[in-house]
């Protein structure tokens, strides 16, 4: 957060604001022990099996850890989201630039895009596992598949909104094409490129939990399955928990701060 | 001896539709070496269109333009300062005036900033700069690539006139020391008056040029009353050509 001052020269230049805090706490942690707060409270007031205080539920991640399951488990999903995920935003953000860019193209390919947008995730999984069988290969491709008219409606998007101007500055200083792709259409792309890879991110962990749910070998989808089938809520709630850690570390270590380097110019101005 | 190019312009013709009058029909313009040349005339009469041909941007056209001789769209680029400041928003002061030229170094980035004023800016976004700093990034960008052609798209549009005053003085100082070819597009006489030698009245459809004033006394000897004098014959000559039938 900041806001802008002006400088005797006339300039305007941005000030950090004090982060606010709670607790003594910056507000995004602050909430999340609020949560852990509530919880405790609610699982206090109705003690019972199937709600198990923050206490138990950690307890019952480090003996699953412990025991691999959980690593194991983890690491199944993890690397299908990767897979899709790196897959799904080559592909898309190829076609999107392809269709952003030429207009029969765009044409040709709109209705395929709305289809994919609209065809729930689950018939494609289902589709996919009749045809190719209960294998990995057809996961990740559902997955995939399911994510791809996401990025290249976003990618699209994007490149049909550049400006026609850096266009013509480039073209009266004789940019050649290798510096304008770097410094004038990279730049414009890369706030739809992490639009579309955080949407999509979103949607990928989402999707893969149901459809290793619906039929893997493995996986975190796969083995709540297993633990609904024994109503073990504490076992769900413990995945679901170090699923959600593995979220946050890739929010803040990664995605933000690529987010905070990129769109750096862009921060400073809100 | 000048240092600037001759231009010449023979435009047969320039169209953007079929359905109309070409924009420039059998067109001729000759702009003489490191001479400052103001094309004057009402909005939408074609003077940027004119600039965008000889910078390269638009080659569709029939006809020739040459730079000493060279084809325009093979000649080396011309300087160009858009009617906006037209900055990368994504990079700094610095990196603007080093994304036209990969030549230039930092150093020389951060001196052409000092030469127009904005030492100490170097690493300031366009967003965190006035509008007229921005401009004034612009026109160092421009010098940057050290062009023998300036290109001048009303440059001084939507600032306050004290503004464009300093501005001026900043450009009359690079075109002094520089001493490059320039074709200044403006609807205003005044702008005209104070940094050019000539100015060519434009108007019509196609355009033809209605008047070619040479204002006889160079730019840094001109009193007021001779600013006074340029501007009201420039103006006279509008005035008429707007009355006049096509």
């Amino acid at each position: 957060m900041s806001e802008q001052t002006a400088s005797p020269h006339g300039a305007t230049r941005p000030r950090r604001m004090a982060g606010q805090r709670l607790f003594g706490l910056p507000l995004e942690a602050a909430s999340l022990v609020l949560l852990v707060v509530f919880w405790q409270i609610v699982a206090t007031l109705f003690p019972s099996r199937l709600m198990p205080s923050p206490l138990v539920v950690v307890g019952e991640m480090w003996s699953l850890t412990v025991d691999g399951r959980l690593l194991s488990d983890m690491g199944k999903t993890l690397s299908r989201t990767a897979i899709s995920f790196v897959v799904a935003m080559v592909l898309g953000t190829a076609i999107g630039i392809a269709m952003g860019r030429n207009r029969v193209l765009d044409r040709l390919l709109s209705s395929w895009v709305v289809i994919g947008l609209n065809v729930p995730a689950i018939v494609i999984a289902v589709i996919l596992y009749i045809w190719l069988g209960l294998t990995e290969f057809a996961l990740i491709l559902a997955v995939t598949l399911n994510k791809l008219p996401v990025v290249v409606t976003t990618i699209r998007e994007g490149v049909m909104s550049f400006s026609r101007d850096y266009d013509e500055l480039a073209l009266a200083f004789r940019m050649p094409a290798g510096r304008r792709l770097r410094l004038i259409t990279t730049p414009q792309l890369m706030p739809f490129v992490l639009a579309a890879a955080r949407t999509g991110l979103a949607l990928i962990w989402k999707i893969v939990l149901v459809f290793e749910l619906l039929g893997s070998d493995g996986g975190i989808g796969f083995r709540i399955q297993t633990f609904f089938q024994f109503f073990d809520i504490t076992g769900i709630f413990a995945y679901t928990i170090a699923f959600i850690i593995v979220v946050f570390v890739f929010e803040y270590l990664v995605l933000r701060p690529v987010e905070g380097r990129v769109l750096r110019w862009r921060a400073d101005r809100s | 001896m000048a240092r600037g190019p001759q231009l010449s312009l023979a435009i047969r013709a320039k169209r953007f539709d079929t359905a109309h009058a070409p924009l420039f029909s059998d067109f001729r313009l000759d702009v003489a070496p490191s001479s400052v040349v103001a094309l004057v005339g009402p909005s939408g009469v074609g003077k940027s269109t004119l600039l965008r041909l000889v910078a390269g941007i638009d080659t569709a056209y029939e006809g020739r333009i040459a730079i000493d001789g060279v084809p325009a769209a093979e000649a080396p680029p011309a300087g160009f300062v858009f009617q906006d400041a037209r900055l990368l928003p994504w990079l700094s002061a610095r990196e603007n005036i080093r994304a036209v030229r990969a030549a230039t170094t930092a150093a020389e980035a951060d001196a052409a900033l000092g030469r127009v004023g904005l030492g100490g800016f170097e690493t300031a976004f366009p967003h965190q700069l006035s509008g007229g700093m921005q401009r004034r990034v612009a026109l160092a960008r421009a010098f940057s690539v050290n062009p023998r052609l300036l290109l001048l798209d009303e440059p001084f549009v939507s600032l306050d006139r004290s503004l464009v005053r300093d501005i001026q003085s900043v450009l009359k100082e690079l075109i002094a020391t520089h001493e490059p070819t320039v074709l200044l597009v403006t609807h205003l006489a005044e702008d005209a008056a104070v940094l050019a030698d000539r100015a060519v009245v434009l108007a019509d459809r196609p355009v033809r040029v209605v008047a070619d004033v040479t204002f006889g006394v160079p730019r840094d000897a001109r009193t007021p009353t001779d600013l006074v004098r340029i501007v009201t014959e420039i103006e006279g000559v509008q005035a008429g050509a707007a009355s006049a039938p096509a």
